[in-house]
């Protein structure tokens, strides 16, 4: 008989939340964390909101968000790649959240002035993912939880669908319990793995979050018989700020400013439209658009009548009087940048300029276009910001039931094994993000892990 | 190969020149948190931050004395040590606001006293002291000085009161000019306009929050200390002691002159009357409150704290503890023969703590609740109200 009831792998959001259920069930838990105490909840760190269904407004957000309108919504940015019952299940299950979050000792900010566009179906954690992480850990102690750090899992035992131990790889220590909660993170951090689908690419890939979401876990698990879901390739990726750090560059080296400039390769030549559509539904894309030019790399270039009409940015933008003289600051081709830049200017058609809306600042005759937003780049100084594909998080996952409980190649429930958070994204998101959708699918799906592990561990 | 380096590049401020390396660090972190913002709901200092693109060295000074040390966005943030962004917003915003003091402080060739602001405190305490026990033998028969002195009247036969409201009325006076003009400077150098402590609703604002200490909690979660256990810091409850016991004496002090000139009754009171009961719950929180400080400010992580201001707290908070004490001590001892050393001593710490109030950790009150009333007028020169 195993001292432990429900081990959990991971230290992130989805992992505490199930720790503190299954806690709160009754059961002895085991917290196995890859990293150390400071570097804890890999990309849980580094979050800011979580997106929750409500019937009404409250003190944090401003106005009703029903099921309906988050389904959706959710519909929408996967172009409908979602398993229907598991995201209704989950958009449901998201209401209680907002009280559930708040009573394991975390803190929602209050809305504050309009100030965040996503005030209405976001609700914000007071001081950011990291001070939430710091309650649910603080909770998870005091309930006895038993939280270990520098604990890399490395091997797991399963026999017919049934979890048997896990081995910590530093100390060699085997871990018997007698259900399994996985919560060990996508494969974002595992650049040869991805390499299997980006080729020499992924190279140049930032990734936003933590290095220790090496998919160990999952690879594990697939291995052993887990049906998988999800596409491998599809991921959450933004174009961020190619000065970033290789990992944990975080929510601060992201750029918001592709909507008032252009955006051009290493040849200085425009790929996309870059006034699409408003930002907050096209920033998603950029990963990948970047990702598919030369080098992995791209410039938005802008002039001085933008430099204030976005959030300031980490890295100064690179500044220069002339266009010319901005190209050899970026290393491109002058004469090609000074001609891209003329052909955009020429093709600006006369509009009224209001970058809350979709505008009818346009051009016309240029390929690709740009439909809203476009103003010539004439004001000096000119800037640019050089930028990368941004990798937040994979979407490759083990297939799970409303229960959280993994589901085996063969359709049948796993015996004693669950999963929540990224590792099992993929069964809600095919393709696409909504911001704050991923501390959903944690926290959701991590409650009900451990709940029913702890359950599962009584039988 | 592009001409600008891709490499992880450790980040920059918004200005190229500043006063010092504090205000240059300060400058590098609040770029980093001015791309970040989710601290925002903490306390006053992000929203302020967020209505500025760059921060020169009076917009860091003006946020440096809004932050509370409370420590918050410190555990809070996920670039803090051993990221490589390296960001302590609590420490480093201490050490700026450590160094602003000197620059206002009139007279300027004053500054210095606040590089060992300890040793300044203690010389001018221990000065003031000797010189009111030795003024008093000096001055008085031995039989006055060592006997006991009782009925209307007593502490005069010691000094007289037009001495005493004299010399005290001087150095209260003194300290409020150079207070005043520390004000000024501070003022101006946060870039705000000459009216700028004239308005009534700013005043009122930051009077609320100054009088709940509105932003010494961390948004609500507490301050951060050693143990993690935020919701177990004392702080706040130990600066309203000192606080509002320093209050407490003042007005008690202030009853008894009221009731010397205006009602003609003179000192030693009885035990109920005004302001001696003002006097000595004044006195309990002054001595509660330091102690209490002290002890939170033992157990707080050191990686938050600033070494440099170091002794200049420890100083005013000792000479606050001195206070209370010498004060409540006279008090059951006033009608024997101890007296006259006793009122010596406390009189001598009175004197002390008036002249060093422009030199010591005592303006952080007086630059804290001005940047409240400076971010009071910004909130509401940008929203129309005050949150
Ligand atoms: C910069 C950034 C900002 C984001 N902002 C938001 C946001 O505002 N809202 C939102 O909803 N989502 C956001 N996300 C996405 C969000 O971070 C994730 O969806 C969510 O945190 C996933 O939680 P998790 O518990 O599954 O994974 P994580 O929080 O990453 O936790 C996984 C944990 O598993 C550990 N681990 C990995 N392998 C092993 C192993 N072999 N053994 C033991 N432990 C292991 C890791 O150390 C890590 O602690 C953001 C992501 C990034 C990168
Ligand atoms: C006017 C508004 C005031 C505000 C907003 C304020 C705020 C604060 C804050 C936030 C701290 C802790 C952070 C730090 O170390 O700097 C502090 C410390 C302290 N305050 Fe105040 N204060 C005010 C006035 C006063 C007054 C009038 C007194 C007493 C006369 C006082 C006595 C103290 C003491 C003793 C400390 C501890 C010193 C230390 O150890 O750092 N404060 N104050
Ligand atoms: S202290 Fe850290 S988390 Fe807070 S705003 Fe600054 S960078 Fe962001
Ligand atoms: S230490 Fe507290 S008061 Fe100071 S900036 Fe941080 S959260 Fe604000």
């Amino acid at each position: 008989m195993s001292a432990v009831d429900v081990l959990v792998i991971g230290g992130g959001n989805a992992a505490l939340c199930a720790a503190i259920a299954a806690s709160r069930e009754g059961a002895r838990v085991l917290v196995l964390e890859a990293s150390n105490a400071f570097w804890r909840g890999g990309n849980t760190r580094h979050t800011r909101n979580m997106r929750c269904a409500h019937d009404q407004a409250t003190e944090i957000l401003t106005g009703p968000y029903f099921e309906d309108e988050f389904f959706e919504d959710l519909l929408r940015v996967t172009n409908g790649q979602t398993d229907e019952t598991l995201a209704r299940h989950m958009i449901h299950e998201s209401k209680e959240m907002l009280t559930w979050i708040a009573e394991q000792g975390v803190r929602w900010q209050p809305s504050l002035g309009g100030t965040l566009s996503l005030g209405r179906t976001n609700a914000f954690f007071l001081g950011g993912g990291r001070a939430m992480l710091n309650a649910l850990y603080a909770t998870a102690e005091r309930l006895g939880v038993e939280i270990r750090y520098e604990a890399e899992v490395t091997d797991i035992e399963i026999d017919d669908g049934m979890f048997l131990s896990a081995t910590i790889g530093s100390t060699a220590e085997r871990i018997e319990a007698r259900s399994l909660v996985a919560a060990a993170g996508g494969f974002e951090s595992n650049i040869e793995w991805l390499k299997r689908y980006w080729g020499d690419a992924a190279d140049n890939f930032i990734i936003r979050g933590t290095s220790n979401n090496k998919g160990t876990i999952l690879k594990l698990l697939l291995d052993n018989g887990v049906q998988e879901v999800g596409d491998p390739t599809q991921c959450h990726a933004v174009a961020i700020d190619a000065r970033a750090p290789k990992y944990d560059g975080g929510i601060i080296t992201r750029l918001d400013c592709v909507v008032f400039g252009i955006v051009v390769n290493k040849n200085a030549q425009r790929f996309y439209d870059e006034g699409e559509d408003i930002w907050p539904k096209r920033y998603a894309i950029w990963g990948r658009l970047v990702a598919a030019q030369p080098d992995q790399i791209a410039y938005i270039v802008f002039d001085a009548s933008s430099l204030t009409l976005f959030m300031p940015s980490l890295y100064p933008p690179i500044q220069a009087p002339t266009i010319g003289e901005l190209a050899q600051k970026l290393g491109l081709d002058p004469a090609a940048l000074q001609g891209t830049v003329s052909a955009f200017n020429e093709a600006v058609r006369p509009g009224t300029f209001d970058y809350k809306i979709l505008d009818d600042c346009r051009t016309d005759g240029l390929t690709p276009p740009k439909s809203h937003w476009a103003r010539r780049i004439e004001t000096g100084p000119f800037y640019a910001y050089p930028v990368r594909p941004g990798i937040t998080f994979t979407y490759l996952g083990t297939r799970v039931n409303k229960d959280a409980r993994m589901v085996m190649a063969d359709a049948r429930p796993a015996a004693n094994m669950f999963a929540a958070g990224e590792i099992m994204a993929g069964n809600v998101l095919g393709e696409g993000y909504a911001a704050g959708i991923g501390m959903t699918i944690g926290a959701v799906f991590g409650r009900i892990a451990g709940r029913e592990a702890a359950r599962n561990a009584r039988n | 190969m592009p001409a600008i380096e891709l490499a992880p590049a450790q980040t920059s401020g918004t200005t190229a020149a500043h006063a010092s390396a504090a205000l240059a660090e300060a400058d590098r972190l609040m770029t980093v948190c001015n791309s970040c913002r989710y601290c925002e709901g903490l306390c006053a200092v992000f929203p302020a931050m967020e209505m500025r693109r760059s921060f020169a060295d009076g917009d860091l000074n003006y946020l440096a004395n809004l932050c509370h040390s409370c420590g918050a966005c410190y555990s809070d943030c996920q670039f803090s040590p051993p990221h490589a962004f390296a960001v302590n917003v609590p420490r480093v915003l201490a050490e700026v606001r450590n160094e602003s003091y000197a620059q206002y402080v009139w007279p300027r060739a004053l500054a210095p006293l606040f590089a060992r602001n300890g040793m300044a405190i203690a010389i001018a305490a221990a000065v003031s002291v000797a010189a009111f026990l030795f003024g008093f033998m000096a001055l008085n028969d031995r039989a006055v000085m060592f006997g006991v002195q009782a009925g209307e009247g007593a502490f005069y036969r010691l000094m007289p009161h037009n001495v005493m409201a004299l010399l005290f009325g001087a150095a209260f006076l003194y300290a409020i000019l150079a207070i005043g003009l520390g004000l000024r400077a501070f003022r101006q150098d946060i870039g705000a306009p000459s009216g700028m402590m004239r308005d009534p609703g700013d005043n009122w604002q930051a009077a609320q929050d100054t009088a709940s200490l509105r932003y010494l909690d961390g948004g609500g979660a507490g301050c951060m200390n050693e143990d993690r256990q935020p919701e177990k810091d004392r702080r706040k409850l130990y600066h309203h002691l000192t606080f509002y016991g320093f209050l407490l004496c003042f007005s008690s002090t202030s009853t008894a002159t009221l009731y010397h000139y205006v009602l003609a009754r003179e000192a030693p009171y009885p035990w109920w009357d005004l302001p001696v009961v003002l006097g000595t719950l004044g006195g309990i929180g002054l001595l509660i409150g330091p102690l209490g400080l002290m002890r939170q400010k033992a157990v707080r992580d050191p990686v938050m704290r600033e070494p440099s201001g170091r002794s200049m707290e420890a100083a005013f908070t000792l000479m606050l503890f001195g206070l209370g004490l010498t004060g409540l001590v006279l008090l059951p001892l006033r009608a024997t023969p101890a007296m006259g050393t006793l009122l010596a001593i406390h009189l001598g710490f009175v004197f002390g703590f008036f002249i060093t109030m422009p030199y010591g950790k005592f303006v952080h009150g007086i630059y804290r609740y001005a940047a409240l009333v400076r971010y009071a007028q910004e909130r509401k020169a940008l929203h129309g109200t005050v949150p």
